[in-house]
């Protein structure tokens, strides 16, 4: 008998504030060990949290993302909650969070997933402070606390129930990490933590009602998350299959073992004893800031996307593909703006996307600017070069440094290029057709055999004349000259 | 010298005609003399204390001194003063030297005043007699086997002895405003929010707020221009200029009113419930003898109902624990203040930090603070308690349509012996019932001397007016205090 897996998905994403969320601290990631905590930070007796307006501001921000641009899903009185628990690297003895009141309540994410689109709902989505780090080595059998992170500020975007496969999960999560980078609230570094997910995971049988999850805890990246869920799924359905039952529980992933493992039951479960932390007003928002923030929020993705798809007639994969992050999207804009957006696309997903993968880089450090592959794209278009040769040659010599930095005065000296580099294609007809009749007097069998029909010597002979070129003919007219030359 | 109030002393610094070196030289040696038998101070630093008294004299004779410069005052040894053992009354503070300084102690030292030293107080203000300090209980200086009630107590006795010429303290269910009336002087609690809590030591911090304790109304008026105001630190701090609260003290009440009649036209509401039951006849007396006087000022006398404040004391005992059991979670041995010195693992360092650490009262707040924040009885007890302050609120809304100030005992005893009333939680609880309810309004509040009970021991009148309303309360105060002299009684030498 078939299951049908359940996902739901915490995703804590460090918003990019300078300073923390209560205290003037800077959050710069990396600094020596409690040198980023100030008295706030390290709770000394007296002191108190101020709100920093720049997170609210920002999980504004993401409220309006994630809702089409309307406001109906943020809280125009929201309050701060305390999270009570005893941790040597939660200074305070609470976590200053929101509870019954968050700042945003629903919007939704769509994500493209096994070739189609699905909307994956928000529950909510709230502020909260991060705790500090606690460090078990090196310390001779006793703990180092480092407290720079405390009070980093965190926006918890929780998501409903909705997804049915780790692929999904994956998507969700990518989906989620591309939207807090492109609206510009969050740096999305996950090795240093800025983005974390927590998936709760359980399996039923398909319309029985939602099977007992489990939460796995602090997935730092795609792939931990999608390998932590599929072991997850395995692991319960064997232990239901078997005859046993799923206990309600919090869990760790061991990328080493691949393995999940119970961290601590339900009955373990703290009582956080949340209330209204005195000490901070709600938190109240106008209209006239919501406009303010919406007027700045960039077109979003998924709009970008289906404006893609029918502007420029792309395909879903590659108007995905294409505004998978805010920089690629700005890097496509700019070359459809000055070359055929078509083969924009194929390029910056094709080529260029595997150059940038190979070295690691983000488009925004891409050695072959816009304009450059515009150029480029539009030597293609216009028979200059052929595709073949841009591919295999001149996108790499561009790559390699020719153009560093070179807009659009520089193009003179990108045409130098190709012409003291004798790549340039020849379309020449009479070049083409002396080297046509070379071919075709040096392969007598394969004129004969297509004479008899096989289309394929045909293609032999355009290989054999492209060779001759050194693949610098224009496939086009070698093509033409080769049929008008044996008669067809 | 030592009897003068501030505005006098003010004066004779302006006029050269004393020094704040030889004003604090004064004081600090009245409190070497008496501290011994009062406790009233748990830390003096007489190096200190003359360090900013001489640069006090350097300002004044530069002319660039303020009301205050050179005036030497106790602060309660809840406010975080920097490089000064900051201890709240506690084991569990009793090493803390504090990094930082205090909202209110920046502000008295940029006007040119000297820390004299940090007053005694019950442990992280829990308490009703200063009998729950780590440092022992405080003596009423009236009496020394009596309490000096709390959990100002160090401030009240100190003010009152005569070791400091004022003091501050905090006021969270009525630490300013009981103990002033247990030992004689004049203390006011102000709207919540005028005051910033920075650097004041949370005990419940939507009740908690600062104020003084002096000799006068014209006194208090004084510090507190100093004190209060906005502060961005605090989010609960009222975004208001400040104010200058001296500055209605000489006017009448209404226009109309005259010098003797200054109080014409002042409406003084008496809530009935608060000359019931429960209320001791010598300070039933004394009360209504200082309203006759006020009526003779020109006031008129009207009865009101707060039909909710008989659930103050048991609102207040259900929020302030709640609030209190989480503030205090900061005090777990990890990074300042005590820890146990033997224990097994993180845990057990928790529990035996917290347990040596913490006092009998203070770890009896914290579980019934735990307790009624705890899943299933949030909403019967926390979210019931808000509600009643709501309702308390409301109350006193309602009964200033009828009158301008609301008047009444500030404690319905006198000060009690030393030890009466320790192992009786609720009777100790219940000295709280008059002072409750404007902590729970966030109204301003004061007491002031008005005459003596039982065994000569001092009474005080308590007077809550509406929300921003200092400045006329203690301009009410003023008048009853030129028209009396209760205030400036001193407890035998």
């Amino acid at each position: 008998m078939e299951w049908e897996t359940v996902i739901g998905i915490e995703t804590h994403a460090q918003l990019s504030t300078l300073s923390k969320i209560f205290s003037g601290a800077s959050t710069a990631f990396g600094a020596a060990p409690n040198t980023q905590a100030c008295g706030v930070d390290i709770a000394l007796p007296g002191v108190l949290p101020v709100v920093n307006r720049g997170a609210v501001e920002r999980a504004i921000r993401f409220g309006l993302a994630v809702n089409g641009k309307r406001a109906d899903n943020i809280c125009r009185r929201s309050v701060f909650a305390r999270k009570n628990y005893f941790y040597p690297d939660l200074p305070k003895g609470y976590q200053i969070s929101q509870y019954e009141l968050p700042i945003v309540s629903g919007g939704s994410v769509l994500i493209v997933a096994s070739g189609g689109e699905k909307t994956i709902r928000l529950t909510r989505a709230h502020l909260e402070e991060d705790a500090g780090k606690s460090l078990h080595e090196d310390f001779h059998g006793m703990s180092g606390i480092d407290l720079n992170r405390a009070g980093t500020p965190l926006l918890e975007i929780v998501s409903e129930p909705d997804m049915r496969s780790a692929e999904e999960a994956v998507a969700y999560a990518k989906a989620l990490h591309a939207l807090v980078r492109w609206i510009g609230i969050c740096d999305g570094n996950m090795q240093e933590g800025s983005f974390r997910c927590d998936a709760n995971v359980s399996v039923r049988r398909p319309g029985a009602p939602l099977g007992t999850r489990r939460e796995i805890k602090n997935l730092n990246s795609f792939r931990f998350l999608q390998q932590a869920i599929e072991y997850e799924v395995r692991w319960q359905i064997d232990t239901l299959e078997s005859g046993g039952t799923i206990k309600q529980a919090t869990v760790l992933f061991d990328s080493d073992t691949g393995k999940t493992r119970e961290m601590r039951s339900k009955e373990d479960a703290h009582d956080y004893r949340y209330f209204p932390d005195p000490d901070l007003l709600p938190v109240a928002i106008d209209e006239e800031w919501i406009n303010r923030v919406r007027e700045e929020l960039p077109e979003l993705p998924e709009s970008m996307r289906h404006r893609f798809e029918t502007q420029y007639k792309l395909s879903v994969y590659d108007a995905q593909l294409l505004t998978a992050s805010y920089e690629v999207a700005m890097y496509f804009k700019d070359v459809a703006a000055q070359a055929d957006p078509k083969l924009a696309a194929n390029w910056i997903n094709g080529e260029l996307a595997n150059r940038l993968n190979e070295f690691n880089l983000p488009i925004g450090e891409s050695p072959v600017s816009a304009a450059t592959l515009a150029w480029m794209i539009n030597r293609i278009a216009d028979g200059t070069i052929s595709g073949k040769i841009a591919k295999e040659r001149v996108l790499g010599d561009l790559w390699e440094g020719m153009n560093v930095g070179l807009g659009k005065a520089d193009l003179p000296t990108l045409s130098a290029y190709l012409e003291a580099n004798g790549l340039a294609q020849i379309s020449d007809s009479a070049e083409i057709e002396k080297i046509v009749d070379q071919v075709l007097a040096a392969n007598p069998k394969s004129v004969e055999e297509f004479r008899a029909g096989k289309e394929k010597a045909f293609n032999a002979l355009v290989g054999q004349a492209m060779k001759a070129t050194r693949g610098k003919g224009n496939p086009a007219a070698i093509n033409g000259i080769l049929r008008r030359r044996l008669g067809v | 010298m030592h009897n003068a109030t501030v505005s006098e002393l003010s004066a004779a610094l302006a006029a050269g005609k004393t020094s704040s070196v030889e004003l604090t030289r004064t004081f600090l040696d009245r409190i070497g003399l008496m501290n011994g038998a009062l406790n009233a101070f748990v830390t003096v630093d007489a190096e200190k204390s003359l360090a900013q008294a001489r640069a006090a004299d350097a300002r004044i004779a530069a002319h660039g001194g303020t009301r205050l410069t050179g005036i030497p005052i106790a602060h309660k040894d809840i406010f975080c003063a920097q490089d000064w053992l900051t201890t709240c009354g506690s084991k569990m503070l009793a090493n803390f030297v504090s990094p930082y300084d205090a909202h209110v102690i920046e502000r008295f030292n940029a006007a040119g005043c000297v820390i004299l030293g940090k007053t005694n107080m019950d442990e992280f203000a829990m308490g009703s007699s200063n009998e729950t300090s780590f440092f022992g209980p405080v003596k009423n200086p009236w009496n020394l086997t009596c309490v000096p009630g709390g959990s100002s107590g160090g401030s009240a006795a100190a003010v009152a002895a005569r070791l400091a010429p004022a003091a501050t303290g905090t006021d969270t269910g009525g630490s300013i405003r009981q103990p002033a009336a247990l030992t004689g002087v004049t203390g006011i609690k102000p709207t919540y929010g005028r005051v910033s809590r920075y650097g004041m030591i949370a005990f419940a911090s939507s009740l908690d707020q600062g104020g003084v304790l002096a000799r006068s109304a014209e006194d208090a008026a004084l510090l507190l221009s100093e004190m209060a105001g906005a502060d961005a630190r605090d989010s609960t701090c009222l975004d208001m200029p400040r104010e200058d609260y001296t500055r209605e003290l000489r006017q009448p009440w209404r226009p109309e009113g005259s010098k003797l009649r200054p109080l014409q036209g002042l409406r003084i509401g008496l809530p009935r419930a608060h000359f019931g039951e429960g209320l001791a006849p010598d300070v039933d007396a004394a009360v209504r003898a200082a309203l006759a006087e006020f009526e003779k000022l020109g006031a008129a006398l009207v009865d009101i109902d707060l039909p909710n404040a008989a659930l103050s004391v048991p609102a207040y005992y259900v929020i302030a624990p709640a609030e209190a059991s989480s503030n205090l979670s900061r005090f777990d041995g990890v990074r300042y203040g005590y820890r146990a010195p033997q224990y097994t693992d993180l845990l057990d360092m928790y529990r035996k930090t917290r347990s040596q650490g913490f006092g009998a009262e203070v770890k009896r707040r914290i579980l019934i603070g735990t307790y009624v924040l705890s899943h299933g009885y949030y909403d019967a007890y926390y979210l019931q308690a808000q509600r009643i302050r709501r309702l308390i609120a409301q109350d006193f809304e309602a009964a200033f349509k009828n009158c301008d100030l609301i008047a009444g005992p500030t404690s319905p005893t006198v000060a009690f012996k030393l030890g009466a009333k320790v192992s009786d939680p609720v009777q100790m609880y219940l000295n709280d019932i008059y002072t409750i309810p404007a902590n729970l309004a966030g109204l301003p509040g004061m007491s002031m001397p008005c005459g003596f009970g039982a065994g000569g021991l001092p009474v005080g009148l308590h007077v809550v007016g509406n929300y921003y309303s200092e400045a006329r309360m203690l301009s009410a105060a003023h008048h009853f205090q030129q028209a009396t002299d209760w205030h400036t009684k001193a407890p035998p030498a």
